[in-house]
């Protein structure tokens, strides 16, 4: 029974309003198996911490239907018999939408009908800060959807001074209350056995529309067959933007919207006054506030010095710097031993068997595997200092330090967030960008992005720094490779940001932008948050992006090892006649054989065709396959110049740095000189070599106009970029 | 000409009167920028824009432009 002292411990009052309602374990809808569960709060309300002590490992993330929000959700285990589906929504500060992730929560509470319907609703409430955090909770308990107020960080509240009689709360608000303290499990086990009962609609109303709008709300009501007044007015309010509503539905609405003169600018900030006023009465029964005395809050001592004018933008550049620090230099040490690893099993693979069989396995796929997960410390590394900026609160001091700067290059502080997520991957970037809410700056915002340089590219990268900068040491601390690749990080930074200077020239405006926004108090970051943030992502790269890569790898050596008719038998009976007149050693012969085969294989035939267009930059035919088979996705690239330069290599020469050294030109003197290797990095730098990227561009903005765009513009830049740096330093 | 928490001084404290822009109000009120409710100018950022407000007395605080801020009409 130690669950049972456990609830009355932490909420006797919820226990006691539930302990009449029988344990049902049949689903309320019989083609369900799973309860769903929708976790909904303001941010900054601790939902997360709160999803992810209700569902540990069990998460997958997928899609809302129709657009790409994130979709997180995670199975629970209630209780020993009961486990449920729990859905995590985008934080709200109210049930009307001001921006694109905000209107999944509509779409979802307003189609009853929908498969994906709720059961009902956990509401996370910041009790330090209850408030504005009632706000949201008012409208859903009006909209009928049963709910239990998830009555969080408790202990913040205490520190305040805020006392909450829980009982008389309950009493007010007609919900289950559990206090908790999600961020250290408190309150975890009450929330879970109320959960896993069978609640009913809250018993009270907040808020009464008026008697004047009654005659719309009911028609509306009715010809949707609604099943309360509150949703047919959110349907008046939001009639345009409902995605599940028909044309015919909407012009219904529209129709009516007119007949009644319903002014939903003025009707929406009455509600919100009025509820508040509600919420004022509320609070006064339940709520007192004794004030310690007035020390001026931690976070207010912090921000004097992460916001100075001089101090805050150095601590802020320090922070990148360091970051990139760690990517190159102490992400390298995991990244050898797994490149050694894959190197070992491929030796141990080939000198124990053979055929073609087992070359496709060494060559091809091991290549490629290998390829995909030496990026796994860096990726984790990357994601692990993102999570920690945005857990900390630091990541809002950022936003409100550069918005001044943003502002004059057409972007908004908010931006910043976008851009520097970028820096990981530009897909989640674009989809973070719909907190902006301005319609121009977004749109520049999404169209810069993909020129931050992401981690697909850090392979490129490391090869080809590590293979022309020396690892010397300047000024003692700083490594001259670690400075290399911060420099190639600040050249996309500027270009993102000339782009957007550019392009806010060319936009014309259309409404005003906003910068309202909660100024979170610092707070230590959650480490499982930050540990579940980093497997998610590490296994998105290596299930999504892998996939991909080893597909390529496989396709790219069966074209590098096939040819069309019988060229590659012609070239290499060509190879033995020459190499019999020049008395070549056996060793000297295969090797000349393997390139000659290479050169008239599909592949090389490929990158033949594309020579004369790259010979400019001072790319070569291998190269060019490289270039052809990174417009899938960058990340290939090492995949691909290590399956092509593997075919017919020496055995033990088998990491990719050595085979791109070993490479020569016709002189006879290395290939990779420093102006075609930075030609290379800075094509690498600009061009949108990005599937994935350029399908989230069309989703998010729907259409082909910004995506081609891009296409486009990025390409030229990079082949335009490139072919000045290597015309200028060769 | 009335007051807006614009022209509040560093540390000073107002009471909300009006909202005047109809749009941004709907965001505002939300945040809980009611009439009637109090707010101190708490900070400026490096470049004198964006600021930040400490709203009511739930020690909340809330980030927006100087242009915004100059929409939130004090009373005398």
């Amino acid at each position: 029974m130690a669950r049972a002292t456990l609830i009355s411990d932490s909420s006797g009052a919820a226990a006691s309003a539930m302990t009449l309602e029988a344990l049902r374990d049949v689903p309320p809808r019989s083609h369900r198996e799973l309860t769903r569960i929708a976790l909904i709060g303001n941010p900054n309300s601790g939902k997360s911490s709160l999803f992810n002590q209700l569902t540990g490992l069990n998460q997958k993330v997928g899609n809302f239907p129709g657009v790409t929000v994130d979709r997180k959700t995670g199975i629970s285990q209630l209780t020993a018999q009961h486990r449920a589906e729990i859905v995590d929504l985008p934080g709200t500060y109210s049930l009307y939408p001001k921006s694109l992730d905000e209107k999944v929560i509509t779409d979802l509470l307003y189609d009853q009908a929908s498969d994906q319907y709720p059961d009902f609703v956990v509401v996370t409430v910041d009790a330090s800060n209850l408030r504005r955090n009632l706000l949201l909770f008012t409208q859903l308990a009006d909209l009928g959807l049963p709910a239990v107020l998830a009555l969080n960080m408790m202990d913040v509240a205490e520190q305040h001074g805020v006392q909450i009689d829980i009982m008389a709360l309950q009493q007010e608000l007609g919900v289950p209350i559990i206090p908790m303290n999600a961020r250290k499990g408190v309150g975890i086990a009450a929330l879970k056995i109320v959960m896993s009962r069978q609640l009913g609609a809250p018993t009270r109303a907040f808020y009464e529309p008026g008697d004047d709008l009654l005659p719309m709300i009911r028609q509306i009501r009715y010809y949707f067959n609604l099943h309360n007044d509150y949703l047919a007015l959110h349907y008046a309010h939001q009639f345009r933007q409902i995605s599940f509503l028909t044309a015919d539905d909407k012009a219904y609405i529209a129709e009516l919207v007119e007949k009644y003169d319903f002014k939903p600018t003025a009707r929406q900030a009455q509600e919100t006054i009025d509820r508040y006023a509600r919420i004022n009465d509320i609070l006064l029964n339940t709520v007192t506030v004794v004030r310690t005395e007035k020390n001026e809050p931690y976070s207010n001592k912090l921000d004097k010095v992460l916001t100075h004018k001089v101090w805050g933008y150095l601590i802020f550049f320090g922070i990148l710097f360091l970051m990139f620090q760690a990517v190159f230099a102490w992400a390298s040490y995991p990244m050898e031993l797994i490149d050694e690893g894959v190197t070992w099993i491929n030796q141990l693979i080939q000198t124990n068997f053979d055929g073609p069989l087992v070359n496709l396995l060494t060559e091809g796929v091991l290549a490629g595997l290998g390829g995909v997960l030496i990026f796994i410390p860096q990726i984790a590394l990357l994601f692990a200092f993102i999570a920690v900026l945005e857990e900390t609160g630091y990541m809002a001091r950022v936003t409100f330090m550069m918005d001044r700067i943003m502002r004059k290059f057409g972007l908004n502080g908010k931006s910043i967030v976008p851009l520097i997520s970028g820096v990981a991957c530009a897909v989640p970037a674009i989809m973070s960008a719909r907190t902006i809410e301005n319609w121009k700056d977004r749109i520049i915002t999404i169209f810069v992005t993909p020129l931050m340089s992401c981690s697909a590219r850090i392979p490129v990268y490391t090869v080809l720094i590590a293979l022309v900068v020396p690892p010397q040491k300047v000024l003692g601390i700083f490594n001259l490779q670690g400075i290399a690749l911060m420099g190639l990080y600040l050249l996309g930074f500027f270009a993102a940001i000339f782009s957007a200077w550019a392009l806010k020239m060319i936009l014309r405006t259309q409404n005003k932008s906003y910068f309202i926004m909660e100024f979170p108090v610092y707070r230590w970051p959650r480490w499982k948050n930050v540990g579940l943030t980093i497997v998610e992502k590490v296994k998105a790269f290596v299930f999504q992006a892998g996939k991909v890569i080893v597909a390529i790898s496989v396709i790219l050596w069966v074209l590098a090892s096939y040819g069309p008719g019988n060229a590659l038998e012609q070239a290499e009976a060509r190879v033995r006649t020459t190499a019999a007149q020049q008395r070549l050693t056996p060793e000297e012969t295969d090797i000349r054989i393997a390139s000659e085969k290479l050169e008239n294989s599909y592949a090389g035939l490929f990158g033949r065709t594309l020579e004369p267009a790259i010979r400019p930059l001072g790319f070569d035919w291998k190269i060019g396959i490289a270039l052809i088979t990174s417009f899938a996705a960058r990340e290939v690239f090492v995949g691909t110049i290590s399956t092509i330069y593997s075919v017919g290599q020496d055995a033990d020469m088998r990491t990719v740095q050595q085979k791109l050294a070993a490479e020569k030109d016709e002189n006879g003197q290395p290939f990779f000189t420093p102006a075609r290797a930075f030609s290379l990095l800075v094509f690498y730098v600009f061009a949108m070599q990005c599937m994935s990227t350029l399908a989230v561009v069309y989703r998010e903005t729907k259409g082909w106009k910004w995506p081609l765009l891009q296409l486009f513009y990025m390409t030229g830049l990079a082949y335009v970029s490139s072919l000045l740096v290597y015309q200028l330093f060769s | 000409m009335p007051r807006s928490v614009k022209d509040l001084r560093l540390g000073e404290s107002g009471t909300i009167c009006c909202l005047q822009d109809a749009e941004m109000a709907l965001k505002l009120l939300e945040m809980g920028c009611i009439p009637g409710t109090q707010v101190r100018l708490n900070s400026r950022a490096p470049l004198g824009c964006p600021i930040t407000l400490v709203v009511g007395d739930d020690d909340y605080t809330l980030s927006l432009r100087v242009s915004e801020a100059a929409t939130i009409l004090l009373k005398d």
